[in-house]
Protein backbone atom coordinates (compact mmCIF):
# COMPACT_ATOMS: atom_id res chain seq x y z
CA UNK A 1 0.00 0.00 0.00
CA UNK A 2 1.26 3.37 0.86
CA UNK A 3 4.93 3.24 1.38
CA UNK A 4 6.07 6.75 0.99
CA UNK A 5 9.00 7.63 2.43
CA UNK A 6 8.45 9.11 6.51
CA UNK A 7 7.33 12.76 5.94
CA UNK A 8 6.52 12.52 9.65
CA UNK A 9 8.85 15.38 11.42
CA UNK A 10 10.49 13.85 14.05
CA UNK A 11 9.61 16.39 16.63
CA UNK A 12 5.68 15.49 15.33
CA UNK A 13 3.90 14.86 18.16
CA UNK A 14 2.39 18.67 17.50
CA UNK A 15 -0.30 16.75 15.45
CA UNK A 16 -2.18 14.21 16.76
CA UNK A 17 -1.71 10.53 15.92
CA UNK A 18 -3.56 7.83 16.29
CA UNK A 19 -3.38 6.83 19.80
CA UNK A 20 -2.40 2.56 18.31
CA UNK A 21 0.36 3.82 16.26
CA UNK A 22 3.51 2.41 17.69
CA UNK A 23 6.39 4.72 17.45
CA UNK A 24 8.37 2.58 15.11
CA UNK A 25 5.31 2.76 12.76
CA UNK A 26 5.81 6.24 10.20
CA UNK A 27 1.72 5.74 9.63
CA UNK A 28 -1.28 3.53 10.06
CA UNK A 29 -1.39 1.69 7.01
CA UNK A 30 2.60 0.58 7.56
CA UNK A 31 1.21 -0.27 10.50
CA UNK A 32 -1.25 -2.35 9.36
CA UNK A 33 0.62 -3.52 6.62
CA UNK A 34 3.40 -4.86 8.96
CA UNK A 35 0.72 -6.73 10.90
CA UNK A 36 -1.05 -8.55 7.93
CA UNK A 37 2.04 -9.40 6.64
CA UNK A 38 3.85 -10.76 9.68
CA UNK A 39 0.43 -13.07 10.19
CA UNK A 40 0.16 -14.37 7.00
CA UNK A 41 4.16 -15.94 7.60
CA UNK A 42 2.51 -17.34 10.55
CA UNK A 43 -0.29 -18.54 8.37
CA UNK A 44 2.67 -19.94 6.47
CA UNK A 45 4.11 -21.82 8.97
CA UNK A 46 0.48 -23.30 10.06
CA UNK A 47 -0.25 -24.56 6.08
CA UNK A 48 3.06 -26.86 6.86
CA UNK A 49 2.57 -28.14 10.15
CA UNK A 50 -1.10 -29.10 8.85
CA UNK A 51 0.51 -30.12 5.97
CA UNK A 52 3.29 -32.98 7.26
CA UNK A 53 0.05 -34.34 8.50
CA UNK A 54 -1.89 -33.91 5.33
CA UNK A 55 1.08 -35.71 3.89
CA UNK A 56 1.01 -39.05 6.05
CA UNK A 57 -2.74 -39.47 5.60
CA UNK A 58 -1.97 -39.06 1.59
CA UNK A 59 0.59 -41.87 1.88
CA UNK A 60 -1.60 -43.99 4.18
CA UNK A 61 -4.41 -43.57 1.96
CA UNK A 62 -2.75 -44.50 -0.93
CA UNK A 63 -1.18 -47.88 0.81
CA UNK A 64 -4.66 -48.76 2.58
CA UNK A 65 -7.47 -47.56 0.49
CA UNK A 66 -10.14 -49.95 1.20
CA UNK A 67 -8.98 -49.42 5.28
CA UNK A 68 -9.64 -46.14 4.48
CA UNK A 69 -12.86 -46.25 2.42
CA UNK A 70 -14.31 -48.79 5.27
CA UNK A 71 -13.51 -46.31 8.58
CA UNK A 72 -14.69 -43.47 6.34
CA UNK A 73 -18.11 -44.66 6.13
CA UNK A 74 -18.30 -45.71 9.90
CA UNK A 75 -17.69 -41.81 10.36
CA UNK A 76 -21.52 -39.74 10.65
CA UNK A 77 -22.05 -37.88 7.76
CA UNK A 78 -24.87 -36.30 9.53
CA UNK A 79 -22.78 -34.61 11.93
CA UNK A 80 -19.83 -33.87 9.85
CA UNK A 81 -21.71 -32.31 7.14
CA UNK A 82 -23.58 -30.01 9.97
CA UNK A 83 -19.96 -28.88 11.54
CA UNK A 84 -18.89 -27.48 8.37
CA UNK A 85 -21.98 -25.81 7.73
CA UNK A 86 -21.60 -24.61 11.27
CA UNK A 87 -17.86 -23.57 10.65
CA UNK A 88 -18.86 -22.07 7.29
CA UNK A 89 -21.37 -19.70 9.48
CA UNK A 90 -19.14 -18.89 11.73
CA UNK A 91 -16.13 -17.73 8.87
CA UNK A 92 -19.28 -15.91 7.54
CA UNK A 93 -19.99 -14.13 11.02
CA UNK A 94 -16.19 -13.54 11.71
CA UNK A 95 -16.19 -11.54 8.33
CA UNK A 96 -19.20 -9.39 9.92
CA UNK A 97 -17.37 -8.77 12.49
CA UNK A 98 -14.58 -7.45 10.84
CA UNK A 99 -16.47 -5.83 8.95
CA UNK A 100 -18.27 -3.65 11.69
CA UNK A 101 -15.04 -2.93 12.89
CA UNK A 102 -13.95 -1.39 9.70
CA UNK A 103 -17.38 0.70 9.62
CA UNK A 104 -16.80 1.88 13.54
CA UNK A 105 -19.82 -0.20 15.13
CA UNK A 106 -18.62 -1.14 18.06
CA UNK A 107 -22.04 -2.94 19.28
CA UNK A 108 -22.28 -4.73 16.51
CA UNK A 109 -18.46 -5.81 16.38
CA UNK A 110 -19.01 -7.45 19.78
CA UNK A 111 -22.06 -9.00 19.01
CA UNK A 112 -20.48 -10.77 16.24
CA UNK A 113 -17.98 -11.46 17.49
CA UNK A 114 -20.00 -13.26 20.48
CA UNK A 115 -21.80 -15.29 17.63
CA UNK A 116 -18.97 -16.58 15.74
CA UNK A 117 -17.20 -17.78 19.58
CA UNK A 118 -20.98 -19.32 19.78
CA UNK A 119 -20.73 -20.77 16.99
CA UNK A 120 -17.14 -22.32 17.19
CA UNK A 121 -18.64 -23.53 20.60
CA UNK A 122 -21.19 -25.20 18.68
CA UNK A 123 -18.31 -26.96 16.46
CA UNK A 124 -16.73 -28.43 20.15
CA UNK A 125 -19.72 -29.49 21.08
CA UNK A 126 -20.84 -31.44 18.22
CA UNK A 127 -16.51 -32.92 18.00
CA UNK A 128 -17.34 -33.93 21.51
CA UNK A 129 -20.64 -36.04 20.06
CA UNK A 130 -18.78 -37.79 17.53
CA UNK A 131 -15.43 -38.62 19.74
CA UNK A 132 -17.86 -40.31 22.30
CA UNK A 133 -19.50 -42.21 19.72
CA UNK A 134 -15.70 -43.44 18.93
CA UNK A 135 -15.21 -44.33 22.31
CA UNK A 136 -18.20 -46.21 22.74
CA UNK A 137 -17.74 -48.55 19.58
CA UNK A 138 -13.80 -49.00 20.36
CA UNK A 139 -13.19 -46.92 17.67
CA UNK A 140 -10.11 -45.30 19.89
CA UNK A 141 -6.86 -46.51 18.41
CA UNK A 142 -5.07 -48.64 20.87
CA UNK A 143 -5.96 -52.08 23.58
CA UNK A 144 -9.38 -51.22 23.09
CA UNK A 145 -9.48 -50.89 19.69
CA UNK A 146 -12.24 -53.06 17.95
CA UNK A 147 -12.93 -52.67 14.16
CA UNK A 148 -16.93 -54.16 14.46
CA UNK A 149 -18.24 -56.52 11.96
CA UNK A 150 -21.44 -54.65 11.91
CA UNK A 151 -19.46 -52.56 9.09
CA UNK A 152 -18.34 -55.02 7.08
CA UNK A 153 -20.08 -56.75 4.93
CA UNK A 154 -21.07 -60.30 5.63
CA UNK A 155 -18.39 -62.84 4.94
CA UNK A 156 -16.19 -60.16 3.31
CA UNK A 157 -13.15 -61.28 4.17
CA UNK A 158 -13.30 -64.79 2.81
CA UNK A 159 -12.50 -64.19 -1.01
CA UNK A 160 -10.65 -60.93 0.09
CA UNK A 161 -7.26 -62.83 -0.11
CA UNK A 162 -7.88 -64.51 -3.28
CA UNK A 163 -9.08 -61.52 -4.88
CA UNK A 164 -5.90 -59.91 -7.07
CA UNK A 165 -5.42 -56.59 -6.93
CA UNK A 166 -6.58 -55.40 -9.68
CA UNK A 167 -10.01 -56.62 -9.22
CA UNK A 168 -10.21 -53.85 -7.11
CA UNK A 169 -12.16 -51.74 -10.24
CA UNK A 170 -15.07 -54.47 -10.14
CA UNK A 171 -17.96 -52.89 -10.12
CA UNK A 172 -20.94 -52.33 -7.76
CA UNK A 173 -20.04 -53.96 -4.18
CA UNK A 174 -16.82 -54.85 -4.71
CA UNK A 175 -14.40 -56.92 -2.35
CA UNK A 176 -12.34 -55.70 -0.37
CA UNK A 177 -9.16 -56.81 -0.34
CA UNK A 178 -7.85 -56.47 3.34
CA UNK A 179 -8.43 -59.74 5.38
CA UNK A 180 -10.75 -59.07 8.83
CA UNK A 181 -7.50 -59.41 10.80
CA UNK A 182 -5.52 -56.80 8.02
CA UNK A 183 -8.94 -54.44 8.64
CA UNK A 184 -7.99 -54.20 12.09
CA UNK A 185 -4.66 -53.12 12.09
CA UNK A 186 -5.21 -50.34 8.90
CA UNK A 187 -8.42 -49.10 9.94
CA UNK A 188 -6.58 -48.20 13.32
CA UNK A 189 -4.24 -45.98 10.96
CA UNK A 190 -7.02 -44.12 9.69
CA UNK A 191 -8.18 -43.31 13.20
CA UNK A 192 -4.85 -42.16 14.74
CA UNK A 193 -4.87 -39.55 11.55
CA UNK A 194 -8.71 -38.90 12.47
CA UNK A 195 -7.96 -38.12 15.98
CA UNK A 196 -4.36 -36.42 15.17
CA UNK A 197 -6.19 -34.29 12.57
CA UNK A 198 -9.61 -33.20 14.06
CA UNK A 199 -7.85 -33.00 17.51
CA UNK A 200 -4.68 -30.37 16.13
CA UNK A 201 -7.75 -28.90 14.03
CA UNK A 202 -9.95 -28.49 17.62
CA UNK A 203 -7.26 -27.22 19.37
CA UNK A 204 -6.69 -24.27 17.08
CA UNK A 205 -10.34 -23.58 17.46
CA UNK A 206 -10.24 -23.98 20.99
CA UNK A 207 -7.30 -21.40 20.99
CA UNK A 208 -9.24 -18.88 18.46
CA UNK A 209 -11.92 -18.61 21.02
CA UNK A 210 -9.65 -17.76 23.54
CA UNK A 211 -8.16 -15.17 21.09
CA UNK A 212 -11.77 -13.93 20.14
CA UNK A 213 -12.36 -13.49 24.01
CA UNK A 214 -9.52 -11.13 24.53
CA UNK A 215 -10.33 -9.62 21.17
CA UNK A 216 -14.21 -9.27 22.56
CA UNK A 217 -13.70 -7.52 25.29
CA UNK A 218 -11.03 -5.05 23.58
CA UNK A 219 -13.77 -4.34 21.10
CA UNK A 220 -16.11 -3.98 24.02
CA UNK A 221 -13.55 -1.53 25.94
CA UNK A 222 -14.10 0.39 22.57
CA UNK A 223 -10.28 0.16 21.70
CA UNK A 224 -11.16 -0.02 17.84
CA UNK A 225 -12.50 2.45 15.45
CA UNK A 226 -12.21 2.79 11.78
CA UNK A 227 -8.52 3.84 11.64
CA UNK A 228 -7.54 0.97 13.47
CA UNK A 229 -8.95 -2.52 13.59
CA UNK A 230 -5.84 -4.70 12.92
CA UNK A 231 -6.66 -7.31 15.95
CA UNK A 232 -9.99 -8.04 14.80
CA UNK A 233 -9.05 -8.67 11.49
CA UNK A 234 -6.04 -10.58 12.58
CA UNK A 235 -8.53 -13.15 14.51
CA UNK A 236 -10.20 -12.74 11.45
CA UNK A 237 -7.09 -14.64 9.31
CA UNK A 238 -6.80 -17.00 12.35
CA UNK A 239 -10.79 -18.01 12.64
CA UNK A 240 -10.61 -18.49 8.53
CA UNK A 241 -7.40 -20.51 8.45
CA UNK A 242 -9.20 -22.70 10.34
CA UNK A 243 -12.37 -22.99 8.78
CA UNK A 244 -10.24 -23.73 5.47
CA UNK A 245 -8.44 -26.78 7.33
CA UNK A 246 -11.85 -28.10 8.01
CA UNK A 247 -12.92 -27.51 4.09
CA UNK A 248 -10.18 -30.08 3.29
CA UNK A 249 -10.64 -32.42 6.73
CA UNK A 250 -14.56 -33.25 5.85
CA UNK A 251 -14.20 -34.43 2.38
CA UNK A 252 -10.53 -36.13 3.20
CA UNK A 253 -11.96 -38.15 6.43
CA UNK A 254 -15.71 -38.39 5.77
CA UNK A 255 -16.21 -38.52 2.14
CA UNK A 256 -13.21 -41.44 1.18
CA UNK A 257 -15.94 -43.19 -0.49
CA UNK A 258 -19.34 -43.57 0.11
CA UNK A 259 -20.91 -44.78 -3.21
CA UNK A 260 -20.51 -48.37 -2.15
CA UNK B 1 -6.54 4.66 6.64
CA UNK B 2 -8.74 2.10 6.69
CA UNK B 3 -8.69 -0.97 4.69
CA UNK B 4 -11.42 -1.84 2.25
CA UNK B 5 -15.16 -2.35 3.02
CA UNK B 6 -16.72 -5.35 1.63
CA UNK B 7 -20.45 -5.23 1.00
CA UNK B 8 -22.28 -7.32 2.79
CA UNK B 9 -24.25 -8.68 0.03
CA UNK B 10 -20.32 -9.92 -0.97
CA UNK B 11 -20.40 -12.22 2.06
CA UNK B 12 -23.70 -13.24 2.07
CA UNK B 13 -22.74 -14.40 -1.88
CA UNK B 14 -19.61 -16.22 -0.37
CA UNK B 15 -21.24 -18.09 2.28
CA UNK B 16 -24.05 -19.16 -0.02
CA UNK B 17 -21.60 -20.52 -2.49
CA UNK B 18 -19.54 -22.05 0.45
CA UNK B 19 -22.88 -23.71 1.92
CA UNK B 20 -23.45 -24.99 -2.06
CA UNK B 21 -20.57 -26.10 -2.92
CA UNK B 22 -20.25 -28.38 0.53
CA UNK B 23 -23.98 -29.58 -0.63
CA UNK B 24 -22.00 -30.55 -4.25
CA UNK B 25 -18.94 -32.48 -2.47
CA UNK B 26 -21.11 -34.74 -0.30
CA UNK B 27 -23.69 -35.20 -3.36
CA UNK B 28 -20.78 -36.34 -6.12
CA UNK B 29 -19.20 -38.55 -2.91
CA UNK B 30 -22.18 -40.80 -3.75
CA UNK B 31 -21.71 -40.88 -7.20
CA UNK B 32 -19.24 -43.67 -8.64
CA UNK B 33 -16.84 -41.34 -10.37
CA UNK B 34 -13.65 -44.00 -10.21
CA UNK B 35 -11.05 -42.78 -9.67
CA UNK B 36 -12.04 -38.96 -10.43
CA UNK B 37 -14.14 -38.63 -6.72
CA UNK B 38 -11.22 -37.86 -4.75
CA UNK B 39 -10.20 -35.25 -7.69
CA UNK B 40 -13.56 -33.59 -7.85
CA UNK B 41 -13.39 -33.68 -4.04
CA UNK B 42 -10.26 -32.00 -3.75
CA UNK B 43 -11.34 -29.64 -6.65
CA UNK B 44 -14.34 -28.41 -4.54
CA UNK B 45 -12.15 -28.16 -1.67
CA UNK B 46 -9.46 -25.93 -2.96
CA UNK B 47 -12.47 -23.72 -5.14
CA UNK B 48 -13.89 -23.56 -1.24
CA UNK B 49 -10.61 -22.06 -0.13
CA UNK B 50 -9.39 -19.79 -2.29
CA UNK B 51 -13.07 -17.78 -2.14
CA UNK B 52 -12.37 -17.78 1.64
CA UNK B 53 -9.07 -16.35 1.05
CA UNK B 54 -9.76 -14.12 -1.46
CA UNK B 55 -13.11 -12.70 -0.28
CA UNK B 56 -13.00 -13.21 3.61
CA UNK B 57 -9.29 -12.95 4.10
CA UNK B 58 -9.57 -10.14 2.23
CA UNK B 59 -6.59 -11.23 0.06
CA UNK B 60 -8.21 -9.77 -3.10
CA UNK B 61 -7.21 -6.39 -1.74
CA UNK B 62 -4.33 -7.04 -0.12
CA UNK B 63 -0.68 -5.64 -1.23
CA UNK B 64 1.34 -7.52 -3.56
CA UNK B 65 3.37 -8.29 -0.94
CA UNK B 66 0.78 -9.95 1.10
CA UNK B 67 -0.48 -11.94 -1.91
CA UNK B 68 3.43 -12.92 -2.72
CA UNK B 69 3.32 -15.20 1.21
CA UNK B 70 0.41 -15.90 0.63
CA UNK B 71 1.48 -17.96 -2.66
CA UNK B 72 4.59 -18.29 -1.09
CA UNK B 73 2.81 -20.82 1.22
CA UNK B 74 0.73 -22.99 -1.04
CA UNK B 75 3.88 -23.30 -3.09
CA UNK B 76 5.39 -25.08 0.05
CA UNK B 77 2.99 -26.61 0.34
CA UNK B 78 2.75 -28.13 -3.18
CA UNK B 79 6.67 -28.84 -2.88
CA UNK B 80 5.91 -30.99 0.26
CA UNK B 81 2.98 -33.13 -1.32
CA UNK B 82 4.30 -33.46 -4.48
CA UNK B 83 7.61 -34.60 -3.41
CA UNK B 84 6.19 -37.47 -0.77
CA UNK B 85 4.11 -38.68 -3.91
CA UNK B 86 7.15 -38.73 -6.35
CA UNK B 87 9.52 -40.48 -3.08
CA UNK B 88 6.42 -43.42 -2.23
CA UNK B 89 5.57 -43.43 -5.83
CA UNK B 90 8.55 -44.51 -6.73
CA UNK B 91 8.32 -47.49 -4.57
CA UNK B 92 7.60 -50.74 -5.04
CA UNK B 93 5.47 -51.34 -2.25
CA UNK B 94 3.54 -48.43 -3.40
CA UNK B 95 0.03 -49.14 -5.43
CA UNK B 96 -0.53 -45.78 -6.96
CA UNK B 97 -4.11 -44.79 -8.14
CA UNK B 98 -4.58 -45.11 -11.82
CA UNK B 99 -4.30 -41.43 -12.34
CA UNK B 100 -1.23 -40.92 -10.82
CA UNK B 101 0.58 -43.96 -12.45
Amino acid sequence: MSNVAAHADDRGHAHAHHPALQHHFDTMAQQKEAAVVGMWVFLLTEILFFGGLFAAYMVYRIWYFDAFAEASRSLSLFWGGLNTAVLIGSSLTMAMAVRCAQTNKRTATVNWLILTMILGAVFLGVKVIEYADKFEHHHVPGYNFQWAAAHEAPAAGEHAVAASEGAAAAEGHRELSLTPAQLQLTTQIYFSLYFTMTGLHALHMIIGIGIMLVITRMAYQGKFDQEYYTPVEMAGLYWHFVDIVWIFLFPLLYLVERHV
Amino acid sequence: MSGHVSPISLYITIFMALMVLTVATVGAAFVDLGQFNFLVAMIIAGFKATLVIWYFMHVKYASKLTKLTVATGIFFLAILLGLFLVDYGSKAFTQMPPFLS
